[in-house]
């Protein structure tokens, strides 16, 4: 098989331009360092400012980490929601797993009024926003799963989704409607997004669900490949239908809810990476897919970031829009040139 | 007792299918009864809305029975895993795949899944099963094309690979022949009849090319209203059990040709 070669380069070079961005990425900000003490920094070879360093250490090499997790862990997340449900447009965005976590953030931060005062400093910390987001994800999804299994048609299970992101908008509204400035600044900052504000020990607890997820989608490898045929035929294959579905849905919850919870809902990245990587690849195998996904991604997210930065300045975009911005030609670019996209 | 049964590999006693919901059971058929031997070329055939459908998904456990048993290779099917199962039985289904990137290739190889380990890995044993249904089907030339660019004829041929690469000792189809031209419908049936001979495997499909079944197949499963019949074709037509197959004011079943024609 000369294929899994040629899919085995590719995916080294995907490594190299992923590190490639990564340097980039720190290297790139309001203050400007030169790349090559960026890598003297990171390998640790040469003396550099102190300034220079902690900026490098404490602030950009953390941001840079998150965008990788961000963009692998949606990327990813994107590719299970299309597989499981056989369909392209599928993703954590569109399927209302954002908008959960979007309600529950709001519900602590926009409903912290309704709680008593004690109560509501206890909710307002960063922890309680990345559990309320993650329930809420999760239970978005819990929801569309259970639906899922009365409704056979795949179709309706979108629009089911979009119901969900609406109910969702609208609770967030009335919400909003009886909070304080302060209170929606605070929540709309949010959902703009933002790869730079997690400390490391945030970072390390984003890693670590980042990681579980992953492990719970390579257990998944096999099944999603089955799953490819669809239900019926997965089953006759021996899946454990139930078993599979649950674990994947657990991936993706670990993943879109963590994600929203630190870096706020970021939009496009899910849907679009998945179609990007099979373009390049041209499989279905979820054995490349993968780690092609994750490291599409990664770099996608890095470079969104990059832009977002705006080079030479001082002011930085909402990563959130950027996102869109970079996302949404691509899928319309994707389609006109494919005509179909694959699952 | 045991010596009579060793060449039955499916076998269904008594059975009543339908569906349970939670208020009540809807049975679509009862008290069926057949046998089914290595190498053996079945059609089941019935009118539409009779059960076909059903009565296949509850032989391969994607509907439970509602009362009697389905035993493979003497096995009650409640006792089977659903892995040891897959060894057992493949399908060959209706549902529509032509929305997958998978190659001829991958697809067919991915019957050997109840085979590999945890991750999948495609052992030398894994591709040479792969190989050798991709010959037995005749379909080398398609191994690298992907599957929505394939035909109707070409996609069933090519399910039947995937349904081979499995390596299960019965074969069961959900009409195989639709879509299909009459040269394609013949081919893709001829191609079962060679397959159950050569390889000694057991093939039941439900069709409604009553006409091409009854000259090809070894038994017959003829599903009525009130009665489901199993024999071979000819004990069947001795039997009468092909009149009212359908309301009479349209068609009727002529003995002599044994087929079906029009008033």
């Amino acid at each position: 098989m000369e294929n899994k070669k040629s899919y085995s380069l590719i995916l080294v070079l995907l490594i190299v331009v992923t590190l490639f961005f990564v340097f980039l990425n720190i290297s790139l900000g309001s203050v400007h360092i030169p790349f090559s003490e960026v890598i003297g920094v990171m390998l640790d070879t040469t003396e550099v400012k102190q300034s220079w360093e902690y900026i490098i250490l404490n602030y950009r090499l953390p941001k840079a980490i998150t965008a990788v997790i961000v963009g692998s862990g949606l990327g990813i997340s994107g590719l299970l929601m299309q597989t499981l449900f056989r369909n392209p447009l599928a993703g954590p965005y569109v399927l209302g797993l954002s908008s959960g976590a979007s309600l529950g953030v709001a519900t602590v931060v926009l409903g912290a009024s309704f709680f008593s005062a004690t109560f509501a400093s206890l909710l307002i910390s960063q922890w309680s926003l990345v559990i309320a987001a993650s329930i809420g994800s999760f239970l978005v999804l819990l929801a569309v799963v259970i639906v899922s299994s009365r409704v056979k048609d795949t179709m309706a299970i979108l629009i089911i989704g979009l119901m969900f992101a609406s109910v969702s908008a609208a609770i967030v509204s009335v919400l909003s409607y009886f909070s304080s400035a302060e209170q929606l600044q605070r929540y709309i900052f949010w959902s703009f997004g933002s790869l730079g504000n997690l400390a490391w020990e945030e970072l390390f607890v984003l890693i670590l669900l980042f990681g579980l997820g992953v492990l719970a989608t390579i257990i998944s490898i096999k099944p999603l490949n089955a799953l490819l045929l669809g239900d019926n035929y997965a089953s006759s294959l021996g899946v454990n239908l139930k078993k599979s579905r649950f674990i994947i849905i657990l991936a993706t919850s670990f993943f879109a809810g963590s994600i929203t919870a630190f870096a706020g809902p970021i939009a496009f990245i899910g849907l679009a990476v998945p179609h990007l990587t099979k373009l390049l690849f041209n499989t279905s195998n979820h054995k490349i897919l993968l780690p092609a996904v994750a490291l599409s991604g990664a770099i996608l997210m890095l470079f969104c970031d990059s832009v977002s930065q705006l080079p030479m300045s001082e002011y930085t975009l909402p990563i959130n829009a950027v996102t869109s911005l970079v996302g949404a030609p691509v899928v319309i670019w994707l389609l006109v040139r494919k005509k179909k996209l694959f699952v | 007792m045991k010596k009579k049964n060793i060449n039955t590999v499916l076998e269904v006693k008594n059975l009543a299918i339908g569906y349970q919901t939670k208020k009540k059971e809807i049975r679509v058929a009862e008290k069926i009864n057949f046998a089914l031997k290595q190498g053996e070329l079945v059609g089941l055939i019935g009118a539409n809305g009779i059960g076909k459908s059903t009565l296949l998904k509850t032989i391969t456990n994607a509907e439970k029975c509602l009362e009697g048993d389905v035993y493979i290779n003497n096995e009650s099917l409640n006792s089977i895993t659903s892995i040891n199962l897959a060894k057992e039985i493949s399908v060959v289904l209706t549902d529509n795949i032509s929305h997958t990137n998978l190659s001829v290739q991958e697809l067919i190889a991915l019957g050997r899944q109840p085979y590999t380990n945890w991750i999948g890995t495609l052992t030398e044993a894994d591709k040479l099963k792969t190989k050798e249904a991709i010959a037995a089907i005749q379909i080398t030339d398609l191994v690298d094309k992907k599957c929505y660019e394939l035909s109707d004829g070409q996609l069933q041929k090519v399910m039947l690979a995937r349904a081979l690469a499995q390596d299960t000792a019965i074969i069961v189809l959900d009409e195989p022949t639709t879509h299909l031209d009459l040269y394609h419908k013949v081919s893709v049936l001829k191609l079962l009849q060679k397959l159950a001979k050569e390889t000694q495997k057991t093939i039941l499909f439900s069709t409604h090319e009553i006409n091409v079944t009854l000259s090809l197949c070894d038994k017959i499963i003829l599903m009525k209203e009130n009665q489901t019949y199993f024999g071979t074709p000819k004990e069947l037509i001795a039997q009468q059990a092909f009149d009212k197959l359908f309301p009479d004011d349209l068609v009727f079943f002529d003995e002599l040709s044994g087929a079906f024609k029009i008033k």
